[in-house]
């Protein structure tokens, strides 16, 4: 035995014989061995993420790099898989609503909308949804797309260095998030929307907490754009990265901002109303340089549209009932606040305990049975910040959902990270994916 | 497509059953004195539509039958119009012939399928597995649905990636939490669920699992174990 023969494996690169030839695992300080090693050929794999701050959440994406040129990109997903739709399956039609909201964490009041109105599509009550929670669910539709676009420039901004965006992001969606959570109890996963109408009604100075918070935006908002807008580092960025043309946005299925940045109009709100959307005023915004640069340019006019329907929908908001009149699917309780927390209200409970047998009994089968659904199936589509988001419901005429399938935007249009990519370089993918901005909390549910 | 035994049309005897249920209130036998422990209900699918179909649906129907010729009849099992929305019922042998004329007729041109959505019928003898893809057309604005469906024993359906090339991650999902075998998929691996993964969880022969939870002396039974109302 000689001493020349001892080494320590940890500091060896680890590498193992394919079909392909030999694989080295490289993690870092153990690059030299490799690259000294005879008749090694030249593919790098990297590995990027789940866990790494500028793949927009527990994406992972998995480049073959020539030098700093991307050949190949790959994304692997499921990391923040959750079994949703399977968990729906197990609860009444309207604690759905609960799930729901977490799969796009960033467009809760998105999720719950599409979900209720193919619930209601099913029940066949979509004319008797009262006006006001129509009005109000619009209202906080635009309100979320603003909190959401937002998060793409706080998060898209931060990704390419711009952390003042970041900052400047993340405080104004604080202030819309306030103003949804005084509406809806919660900053997110509101559970506010229920099928038949909304949880409860607004709070009484609701409106002019979204006034305020309209002319705070409208102040504000202007500060990111010009601090972007023509930032000539932002654009070199941005600018003809994360290409993809309308043939591709077509073959891939892509919708949203993404596609708008072709040039083709295309919004649901205007092409297939729903909630009333074809008696609101807005323009859908375009470009046609189909990049990063575009759709950001595209997701800051877009909350200047939504804050045009959120002032529409204030004037619009009169009073009266914000749940279907129908007594065997309107929720039979009101929330209030008494000295122990939020709970159902004095009142109710008073006349279910103490005078009403019927009521009880009738509040006891709606909460702990649930209604049923007549036995079908839907698919609505609605307009979510990041694209068509669709919702496929089944029924099979019992109180729980048969089947529920969301066909979320960003998990569709994540496929087009190797078309928007490949050929360029390893910083430009970080650009296109902070273009596309998917939430991988929809991707995964 | 399914709908209520007591809206089918009368003379309609032969509508496939997709389930059946039992008693009201999820329990079997003696502990079950409601009195409803003998109902018995009935899932019965959706029938088919009758002309004329109203809207645009006779002429893209009528499109869709002349460019298949005489395939049309094997190939378009069912038309069914339900909450306003049409859906086709195509056989798998004649799925890709169906999608293709669907996304190049000039008078069809649904240029987008918004994906793959998996139902599982375990009662629908023969047909268990049904994929729902619904289908968009930009150019007309319209909608409709296609079904297709394949049995447990042979869960096989041709992919259609070489024409919506946007359906691959979907069919990958519809694999995953189903087990639906999209033949001539380009790389049909799992997608959420770890490779190594056993199962597809969104069957309904898949237990949701879960533990019972204590809470201040009570317990609570997982979700997939409690009662459920018929």
């Amino acid at each position: 035995m000689s001493d020349d023969v001892i080494y320590d494996t940890a500091e060896e690169a680890d590498s193992y014989d394919t079909t392909e030839g030999k694989v080295f695992t490289v993690s870092g300080g153990d690059w030299d061995q490799v690259e000294g090693d005879e008749g090694i050929a030249q593919r790098i794999v990297v590995n990027m993420g789940p866990q790494h701050p500028s793949t927009h959440g527990v994406l992972r994406l998995i480049l073959e790099l020539d030098g700093e040129t991307v050949t190949q990109a790959r994304s692997g997903i499921g990391y923040l898989h959750t079994g949703i739709e399977k968990n729906l399956e197990f609860r009444t039609w309207t604690q759905g609503v609960t799930y729901v909201t977490r799969m796009d964490y960033l467009a809760p009041i998105f999720n719950e909308t599409a979900y209720c109105l193919g619930v209601e599509k099913l029940l066949g009550i979509t004319d008797q949804i009262p006006e006001r929670a129509t009005v109000i669910r619009v209202m906080l539709m635009e309100l979320n797309r603003i909190s959401s676009h937002l998060v793409y420039l706080a998060t898209g901004g931060m990704e390419l260095g711009a952390l003042t965006a970041m900052t400047f992001g993340f405080r104004e969606r604080e202030h819309v998030l306030d103003v949804l959570e005084s509406v809806t109890g919660l900053r997110m996963n509101h559970a506010f929307i229920r099928p038949g109408g909304l949880a409860q009604d607004i709070p009484e100075d609701a409106p002019q907490q979204i006034t305020d918070l309209l002319a705070l935006l409208r102040k504000r908002l202007p500060d990111t754009a010009n601090l972007l807008v023509n930032n000539s580092i932002w654009m070199s960025r941005t600018e003809g990265v994360g290409y993809l043309d309308l043939t591709g946005c077509m073959a891939l299925g892509m919708t949203g901002p993404v596609l708008r940045s072709t040039g083709y109009p295309w919004d649901l709100r205007k092409m297939q109303p729903y909630c009333g959307y074809e008696t609101y005023e807005f323009d859908v915004p375009t470009q046609t340089s189909c990049d990063a640069y575009g759709r950001f340019l595209i997701r800051l006019e877009e909350m200047q549209q939504s804050m045009r329907i959120v002032e529409q929908c204030l004037e619009r908001l009169r009073p009266g009932p914000v749940m279907v009149e129908d007594k065997k699917i309107a929720w039979p309780a009101q929330l209030a606040i008494g000295s122990d927390g939020i709970g159902n209200s004095l009142e109710h409970i008073r006349h279910i305990m103490g005078q009403s047998m019927e009521a009880l009994i009738h509040h006891f089968k709606l909460v702990t049975e649930g209604f049923r659904v007549p036995a079908g199936q839907a698919y609505v589509a609605i307009e979510a910040p990041r694209g068509e988001l669709g919702v496929h419901v089944v029924s099979d005429g019992g109180t729980r959902p048969y089947r529920v399938h969301f066909r979320d935007p960003s998990f569709n249009n994540l496929q087009a990270v190797p078309a928007m990519s490949e050929g360029g370089q390893v910083a430009d993918v970080v650009a296109a994916v902070a273009s596309i901005d998917p939430v991988m909390g929809g991707v995964d549910r | 497509m399914t709908e209520n035994s007591e809206v089918v049309p009368a003379g309609t005897e032969t509508l496939e059953v997709l389930a059946t249920g039992q008693g009201a209130f999820g329990t079997e036998g003696t502990p079950d004195v409601s009195g409803y422990g003998g109902l018995v209900r009935t899932v019965h699918a959706a029938p088919a539509a009758t002309r004329p179909y109203g809207g645009w649906y006779d002429q893209a129907v009528d499109t869709l039958a002349e460019q298949l010729g005489s395939d049309f009849g094997p190939a378009v099992s069912k038309v069914v119009i339900r909450h306003d929305q049409l859906t086709l019922e195509v056989e798998r042998e004649h799925l890709l012939s169906v999608m293709r004329h669907l996304r190049d007729h000039p008078d069809l041109r649904f240029e987008m399928c918004m994906g793959a959505s998996g139902v599982h019928w375990p009662e629908d003898t023969g047909r268990e597995l049904h994929i729902h893809y619904p289908m968009l057309s930009m150019t007309h604005n319209r909608r409709l649905s296609v079904e297709v469906t394949c049995p447990d024993d042979d869960p096989h359906v041709p992919s259609i990636v070489e024409i919506y090339p946007g359906n691959n991650w979907h069919e990958r999902e519809t694999y995953d939490f189903f087990g639906v075998i999209f033949d001539g998929h380009p790389g049909l691996t799992r997608i959420e669920m770890p490779d190594d993964w056993v199962g597809h969880p969104q069957r309904k022969d898949y237990p949701l699992g879960g533990i019972p939870v204590e809470y201040k002396g009570a317990t609570i039974p997982p979700p997939d174990t409690r009662r459920e109302y018929k």
